[in-house]
């Protein structure tokens, strides 16, 4: 078993590196590959190995179904994801390991590398697609999204689709790029194999129903495949699944301990941003820089009690939760986000209660006024404005959107720091129609100051935002405000692991004077060689605002050396309009440096995406 | 007598302190300055430009109030700088008072703080403003060079020019001396004022050499028999001979200086020795020599005891005499006859000899700023604006409203009452006569509280005084936050020194026209003990006191403490 090859040194060494070199040397790799998947593997921890070596045996499969001339020649499933935050990687992969656990051969490709070829040679392609902004395609997809709708678009007649689409409902333009997708492959003549699913921010549930059903259906289509599922090593995959089992999750966080909870920003601050250090002693977590960290969210109890004083409901009323009952308290604690308002829930209830401004609000042609309602109010405030009249308690939950874990950049490295998870959080506190609103869990983050006290995290991994795998590639990282989590996480990295330079940090925030996150750290870093470079923008110091991007512009012959001297760039924080602006400078210095057009600066960046050279993770 | 070979200029730099590679490396003070200043991470420069920057009048230093707190938000310190200004003997126009009022709001923190030598100090001022605040007091017909580090300082001078033809003499004699001992690098004109290089020979220093001097120099004038400036705390004091309303000449002193380092004997506030007489027209002369008689012969080694009092203390006053008079050419004449009466300031209306009159304000600590009581800032403005004329600004950190016409009086009159600031009648002579450097929160140095805690000490003193009737007598009273001594503690009646947040050393046994030190009377002790030790001596001050006697005098005659006749017994 070739699967055997690379996991019997890993599984016989924990941790020495030296002798993993032997079989290495007669591995079919070049020298340079071989180079970077033995370093990749040794930054990882036992349970991250063997969930590797099922994963490449599962794979295999494919590989082996792909190459073998008796099997079809292309693999029956292609999974396509594009997402911003990872999620879309994640389920393409539990998707992949469901089929291989029925034998069913596949391929798994981020939309970024997805080619023209591949489309046409699919036969049942799976589509998990994110939708960000104002409706607009994460910027790994764009190019496939660009594709399809071109007129080099190809025919699709011979597949088969399905698409599971990703979307936050609190936004108007919910789970669009999906719809989008679903249409399109439509139009180029591909077969619905299963209608396209649209998941919330609370994806897994749903997620996971259409992964099985369309799991299902081709595995009924290809029952005879015989040949192809003996293949499929599936001793290797029953502990990577035991593996992925037992971690912690949403739905079964591990309750980590608070070390520190430190405000960054002074007295004086507009702003309470907050380190938060938290112990995952015990948990078996183990992250990489890049890395996030889930939080698991709970409504204040005020603000519980004080939408159940709204409502004409007994608090221990059991309503329906994923399939199962639990008192409206709990409910409402856990599981409903009773924050702001979105359209969808507007229309729910409006159409539940029947209310008739409610209808005319969310009917067509009323978007500035329903916009107006919709800024700054929270569900209390609809049940102020709006009893829920007419409703029972059953029916008045089904109008609810779940409440949405919250993800943050985690901003610490374990090989500097041990057993623990710093986090940078901004306490999201504001006023609005008469009444003090706070962010859900930055607010009880800030709040967990008393000894002991305890957070429910999991840990999301964030591939697409690790340190490249070698590390003499110059990194430049742009991380305004609580953007710059991970690359604090960075650099402690590469302190702990004694590296020096070809480092280059931009941040900004609103005062030098009381916003400047981390200072001391990156003077420390700077001094120590760390850190090559920093620059700064503050926006309120002076009476001319400055961002990074106007850094990133004034330093563009600099910044373009790096891009050719191979360096990575990693952009964390706004996605609204930072991640925008700073493209367009990037773009802008490329174009004036390059001495290209703005199409051929466009490519350049897109080749450097597809080289997983540009990387963003902004929410 | 030889000086000690391994302390002077003639040593090579190794065997120095790293201060002096430091200047004689910095290409005349340039360092890195320009750098510096351009790094937008970090609200402070480089360690080895701090020392460079004193030689142009500012100093960096943080707001030790929140440098725990910063130190836990991951932040740097909050560093800021305190810029002072070059004023030779306390002068300026009401309208530099108008713009340095107006910079003071602008780039620094809103106050103004009059210096115990007679000129402005700037605190608060951030980096990113640092030159734009310069520039404005050069703006203004002033500047900052050498209001600090290793040249000679401002020279000060008894106060306000306009009271006699002597005291304009002698500031202009102060403005004279200043110019001429003033540090000639370009770095200054070329780094902050952001101006081309000034054509200059390669040696720019001519009169300095690369490595300046071993530390500070202080240069102060005195007109009997006000001793105002305290001529004796100096490296050289000249009091100023007058006949017919002119000054024939000086007296000189020298040697003086107050800085001390707490339980280390070998140092110690010394008062300037009286060495001869100078002809008028020889005092630059003279200035320049001794000035340079320190370059070459002060200790570089330990700055400790770079001081010139160290050096005439271990080398003698007659060897001074003799190596000044080779340089001069001539010996000093034998010294006049003088009679000091007070170091204080003669406060409300006086008349000068021209007819005009003089307002001297008290200025509690030198700070100029508004309170909910007392808008003195605003006032201070105010007067400046109505009044075409000077601001005095007197050792005391006191400041005097100089030329004022009998006609335009009452308009004075009527502002400083408009904005409760005239000098309170119901004021104690002690509060009028107490003195405190800044020390917290900005003093780099500061052990204790000064600025902010005397006046509130001076309200439980006052409550003894008005119990033994003491109210009137104008006995002095200096806090230092720190040994060094920069509100001239060793000179005062009663003295607190600090050694550690609330608790100071209590000095007693100056004489009140500042010719003699006080003596260490109780040792690291706080608020409750400094009441108890001072609540007997007033008592039995009042009732026991000779005609005219001082407080300082009395302490020594009541035996509370011995006189102190020479600096070298002070911490002996």
């Amino acid at each position: 078993m070739p699967a055997l090859a690379v996991s019997s040194p890993l599984q016989s060494v924990p941790d020495g590196r030296s002798h993993e070199v032997a079989p290495w040397a007669s591995a079919p790799f070049d020298p340079a590959l071989a180079e970077e998947a033995r370093r990749l593997i040794g930054r990882l921890d036992a349970g991250q190995r063997l969930w590797l070596s099922g994963y490449l045996a599962g794979s295999l499969g494919a590989a082996v179904a792909k190459a073998a001339p008796a099997a079809p020649a292309q693999p029956l499933v292609t999974i396509l994801y594009g997402s911003h935050s990872g999620n879309g990687e994640q389920l393409a992969k539990r998707i992949g390991e469901t089929l291989s656990s029925r034998g069913l051969s596949f391929v798994c490709l981020d939309m970024l590398d997805c080619r023209k070829n591949h489309l046409q040679e699919a036969q049942h392609l799976l589509v998990v697609v994110s939708t960000h902004g104002e409706g607009e395609p994460p910027d790994s997809a764009k190019p496939l999204y660009e594709l399809l709708h071109s007129r080099k678009a190809p025919r699709l007649e011979r597949v088969r689709y399905s698409v599971l689409a990703l979307g936050d409902s609190s936004y108007a333009f919910y789970c669009e790029t999906g719809r989008r997708f679903d249409a399109q492959l439509e139009q180029l003549g591909a077969q619905r194999l299963h209608d396209r699913v649209e998941c919330d921010v609370d994806f897994q549930e749903a997620a996971g129903r259409w992964m099985d059903t369309v799991v299902e259906s081709i595995a009924r289509e290809h029952a005879s495949s015989a040949s192809i599922e003996s293949l499929s090593p599936s001793a290797a995959l029953a502990p990577a699944s035991a593996t992925i089992a037992t971690a912690y999750t949403r739905k079964n966080p591990f309750q980590a301990e608070v070390l520190v909870n430190q405000r960054l920003t002074t007295r004086n601050s507009t702003k309470d941003v907050r380190h938060i250090e938290l112990s995952i002693e015990g948990s078996g977590i183990h992250y990489e820089p890049g890395d996030a960290l889930g939080v698991v969210p709970r409504n204040a109890d005020e603000d519980v009690g004080a939408v159940l004083e709204r409502l004409p409901f007994d608090a221990e009323a059991a309503v329906e939760v994923g399939s199962q009952p639990l008192a409206l308290r709990e409910a409402l604690s856990q599981h409903f986000d009773i924050g702001l308002l979105t359209r969808p829930l507007l229309e729910r209830y409006g159409a539940a209660t029947q209310d008739a401004e409610l209808v005319r609000l969310t009917s067509a042609g009323q978007e500035e006024d329903l916009q107006r309602y919709l800024r700054g109010r929270h569900l209390i405030d609809l049940l102020q404005d709006h009893p829920p009249t007419g409703l029972d308690v059953a029916a008045f939950a089904q109008t609810l959107r779940p409440l949405a874990p919250r993800l943050y950049s985690i901003a610490s490295s374990l090989r500097a720091t041990p057993g623990e998870v710093h986090l940078t959080v901004s306490h999201v506190a504001y006023q609005s129609h008469g009444r003090e609103r706070h962010g859900v869990v930055s607010r009880s983050l800030a709040l967990l100051t008393d000894e002991g006290a305890t957070a429910p995290v999991y840990l999301q991994r964030n591939p697409a935002f690790h340190l490249p795998a070698d590390p003499n590639a110059p990194i430049l990282m742009i991380g305004p405000g609580t953007g710059v989590a991970p690359f604090r996480a960075f650099l402690a990295e590469r302190e702990a692991q004694g590296l020096h330079g070809r480092t280059w940090l931009f941040f900004g925030d609103r005062s030098f004077w009381s916003d400047f996150l981390y200072q001391a750290e990156w003077l420390e870093w700077r001094k120590s060689g760390v850190l090559e470079r920093i620059d700064v923008a503050f926006s309120r110091d002076a009476a001319q605002k400055v961002y990074v991007q106007q850094r990133i512009r004034e330093r563009g012959r600099e910044v373009y050396d790096w891009l050719e001297n191979g360096a990575h760039v990693y952009v964390c924080g706004d996605a609204q309009a930072m991640a925008p602006d700073v493209e367009r400078a990037l773009l802008e210095l490329i174009q004036e440096h390059r001495a290209v057009s703005a199409e051929q600066a466009e490519e350049y960046l897109m080749q450097l995406q597809r080289d997983r050279r540009y990387r963003k993770d902004v929410y | 007598m030889q000086t000690p070979p391994h302390k002077d200029l003639s040593r090579p730099l190794d065997e120095l302190h790293p201060n002096e590679r430091l200047k004689h490396e910095s290409r005349y003070l340039r360092g890195t300055l320009v750098q510096g200043l351009a790094d937008p991470v970090t609200g402070s420069i480089s360690a080895d430009d701090t020392q460079l920057t004193k030689f142009f009048g500012f100093y960096q230093q943080d707001d030790r109030e929140v440098r725990e707190e910063r130190r836990l938000a991951h932040l740097e310190p909050l560093y800021q700088f305190m810029v002072r200004v070059r004023l030779p003997g306390g002068v300026c126009t009401t309208a530099q008072w108008l713009a340095l009022d107006a910079q003071a709001r602008a780039t620094a923190n809103g106050t103004l703080r009059l210096t115990t030598r007679q000129t402005f100090q700037f605190h608060g001022v951030l980096k990113p403003n640092l030159r734009k605040h310069v520039q404005g007091i050069v703006a203004a017909g002033l500047d900052t060079i050498a209001a600090c580090g290793d040249v000679n300082r401002n020279v000060i001078c008894t106060a306000n020019p306009l009271m006699s033809p002597a005291h304009a003499e002698a500031t202009e004699t102060a403005h004279r001396l200043s110019a001429h001992l003033m540090p000639r690098t370009g770095a200054y004109r070329e780094i902050l004022l952001e101006q081309p290089p000034a054509e200059l020979p390669a040696n720019e220093e001519t009169l300095y050499g690369a490595t300046y001097l071993p530390r500070k120099f202080k240069i102060a004038i005195a007109i009997p028999p006000q001793n105002d400036v305290d001529v004796y705390a100096h490296d050289l004091g000249f009091i100023a001979i007058v006949e017919n309303e002119r000054i024939v000449g000086y007296n000189v002193l020298v040697g003086g200086g107050m800085g001390m380092t707490h339980k280390i004997a070998t140092t110690f506030p010394r008062l300037g020795t009286l060495v001869g007489f100078c002809r008028a027209e020889d005092v630059t002369a003279v200035a320049e020599h001794t000035m340079c008689i320190q370059r070459d012969h002060g200790d570089r080694g330990d700055r400790a005891r770079a001081r010139f009092k160290y050096t005439i203390e271990d080398l003698g006053t007659e060897w001074f005499c003799s190596e000044l008079a080779t340089r001069l050419g001539k010996p000093l004449e034998a010294p006049r006859p003088f009679h000091f009466e007070s170091s204080g300031d003669r406060y409300g209306w006086q008349q000068g000899s021209d007819g005009r009159w003089h307002y001297t304000l008290f200025i509690e600590n030198g700070r100029v700023s508004d309170t909910k009581e007392r808008t003195l800032m605003s006032g201070l403005r105010e007067i400046a604006a109505a009044h075409d004329g000077i601001f005095a600004l007197t050792t005391n950190q006191n400041v005097t409203i100089a030329g004022v016409p009998e006609a335009q009086r009452p308009v004075i009159d009527a502002l400083l009452h408009k904005h409760r600031i005239a000098n309170e009648v119901g004021s104690t002579g002690l509060r009028r006569n107490s003195m405190a450097c800044v020390a917290f929160p900005t003093c780099g140095l500061a052990m204790a509280e000064s600025e902010r805690y005397l006046p509130t000490l001076i309200d439980r003193i006052d409550v003894i005084l008005r119990e033994a009737g003491l109210e009137k007598d104008a006995i002095s009273i200096r806090s230092s936050g720190c040994p060094n001594g920069c509100s001239r503690p060793y000179l005062a009646e009663i003295a607190l020194v600090g050694k550690a947040p609330g608790k100071y050393n209590l000095y007693l046994g100056a004489s009140a026209n500042g010719d003699r030190l006080n003596s260490l009377y109780r040792e690291n002790i706080g608020e409750e003990q400094i009441l108890e030790a001072l609540r007997p001596l007033f008592t039995s001050f009042a009732t026991q006191r000779q005609p005219a006697e001082s407080f300082g005098d009395f302490v020594i005659r009541s035996g509370a403490v011995k006189a102190m006749l020479a600096g070298r017994d002070f911490q002996r």
